[in-house]
């Protein structure tokens, strides 16, 4: 008896967690870099994330070679000098939506969030946190989030001769279009 | 006189112990069970850290990571490395050779003479690259065409080499040094063939092996094949994330090369900052394009026959990549 009840448990316990998590392979990240002297975006379409509509749980994932420029030298000098992708091949994030709302997955609708989490950017981990939005569509969710970083907080150096190239905050923009886990 | 029913067990009192044990063990089995259901346990609450889950998820489908910057720029010193520049990418290359330094004072150490190409590349694609150039040594113009065949790259497909191709051909312009005879157009003309392999073994160190055809139609003896044969071998280590030091070497086969001609031999330094590479170098022969260095090589490093030298690359975007879009 106590068995089958575990077994139970354990099964409930599984199915609400699959209904839960949202999955995305395909999100989107941007950046602005640059100053009114040079453009620095670099944009990335391969971003991997997961939400529980529950718990409020967010994790994000991203490899920073897949980040692409409009200029290739751009590109090499982001993954050659800037990021080390060889050294550090992810950026990651990991974080929670506070006092999140109770989500109705099934009636379209929109709510404005805040998150806190954890960033990894360039082997060193920072507590940021950022407002957001959730968007409720056909099942879907799509979550966006804007907010800045500071490079040198990352350990990113800029060597002084670029220097007046760069702005001193990193402009983040987060996109993503979530689908249930299956 | 009736005979009540043997029950089976008193029959067989062996069976009455067998029974005893299987009652006595249940409790047992059934926690036994218990605690193989709690060790299965653990693995789910685990995934349950999202984080972890995503990453079993990205694990789940492996995609193909490529090798990228295996050299600084398309050329290691003299000779060309597997790169190409991007598609829509034009990269002027300035290459200057000063004279040798065992000239001494009198030539300030060769820097009295100078040995220049001018030279422009252009990315037609990302695998497909051309480019033009003007040497001073033998008055010489150039022309070339270098492609990636394969890519070194790691995951989903596993590659552990680039390779390149490469074919380039060379027109010199220098007044007949024998008029009276009959000179063709023909004699003027160098071909140069080569496969590029390279493999980045670490994030500073990277390897390329060259073999080389080069082809003159014309040769300045009898004896001398018209096609020369050689091995390239050059090596980059970085040295600071902007630095880094290059060698590169040609072993030309034995009754494959001209008479009177020696395996170049070239030390160099990378230097990068922002748009430009600066590469000073050290090299034994004269000229720059590769049937020159390659297969004309007459300075010999023991004799202190040195070119101080150094190529400067400034690159042009002259058209921006277009960024894919999320669908």
């Amino acid at each position: 008896m106590k068995l089958l009840y575990l077994f139970m448990l354990s099964c409930a316990a599984l199915t609400t967690n699959a209904q839960d998590i949202f999955f995305t392979r395909s999100g989107k990240i941007e950046f602005h870099s640059g100053s009114s002297i040079e453009d620095i975006d670099g944009v990335n379409n391969e971003v991997a994330s997961m939400l529980n509509i529950k718990t409020g749980e967010m994790a994000f994932t991203v490899l920073v070679k897949s980040f692409q420029f409009k200029r290739a030298l751009m590109e090499e000098h982001f993954n050659e000098n800037y990021m080390e992708s060889e050294k550090f091949p992810k950026a990651s994030y990991k974080g929670k939506i506070i006092g999140l709302p109770a989500v109705n997955v099934s009636a379209n609708g929109t709510y404005n969030v805040q998150t806190e989490g954890e960033m990894t950017i360039h082997g060193v981990t920072k507590k940021i946190t950022a407002p957001g939005k959730l968007t409720v569509s056909g099942g879907k969710i799509t979550g966006v989030s804007s907010f800045k970083i500071i490079l040198s907080d990352y350990n990113v150096e800029i060597p002084g001769v670029v220097a007046d190239k760069f702005s001193k905050e990193t402009e983040i923009n987060v996109s993503c279009v979530y689908d249930p886990r299956s | 006189m009736i005979h009540a029913p043997k029950l089976l067990y008193m029959r067989y009192p062996i069976l009455k112990n067998i029974i005893l044990l299987f009652c006595l063990g249940i409790p047992f089995l059934s926690f036994s069970q218990k605690k193989e259901t709690q060790k299965k346990e653990p693995p789910k609450k685990e995934t349950t850290d999202l984080m972890d889950m995503l990453d079993k998820e990205i694990a789940s489908k492996p995609v193909t990571n490529y090798t990228t910057a295996t050299f600084k720029t398309t050329r290691l010193i003299n000779a060309h490395s597997i790169e190409n520049v991007a598609g829509g990418v034009m990269d002027v290359k300035i290459s200057h050779r000063f004279g040798a330094l065992n000239g001494g004072f009198y030539e300030l150490f060769g820097l009295d003479n100078a040995s220049i190409r001018i030279g422009a590349d252009y990315g037609i694609t990302d695998w497909l690259m051309v480019g033009l150039g003007r040497s001073s040594y033998e008055k010489q113009y150039d022309g070339f065409m270098k492609i990636k065949l394969l890519r070194q790259s790691s995951g989903k497909r596993n590659m552990p080499l680039s390779i390149s191709g490469f074919a380039g051909i060379y027109y010199n312009t220098l007044k007949w040094s024998e008029p009276d005879r009959e000179n063709y157009t023909s004699s003027r003309i160098n071909y140069a063939f080569q496969l590029l392999m390279a493999r980045k073994f670490s994030e500073g160190f990277s390897l390329q092996l060259s073999p080389t055809l080069v082809h003159k139609n014309l040769v300045p003896l009898i004896s001398d094949p018209n096609d020369l044969l050689s091995v390239g071998i050059g090596a980059r280590q970085k040295i600071t994330k902007r630095m880094s030091i290059n060698v590169e070497y040609y072993y030309q086969l034995p009754g494959f090369k001209l008479e009177n001609t020696v395996d170049p031999l070239s030390i160099g330094i990378d230097i990068e900052t922002g748009g430009h590479v600066f590469q000073f170098i050290f090299t034994n022969s004269t000229g720059i394009a590769e049937n020159q260095y390659i297969a004309g090589t007459t300075g010999k490093w023991s004799k202190g026959d040195i070119h101080f030298g150094f190529n400067i690359a400034r690159v042009f975007t002259l058209k921006k990549t277009k960024r894919k879009e999320t669908k």
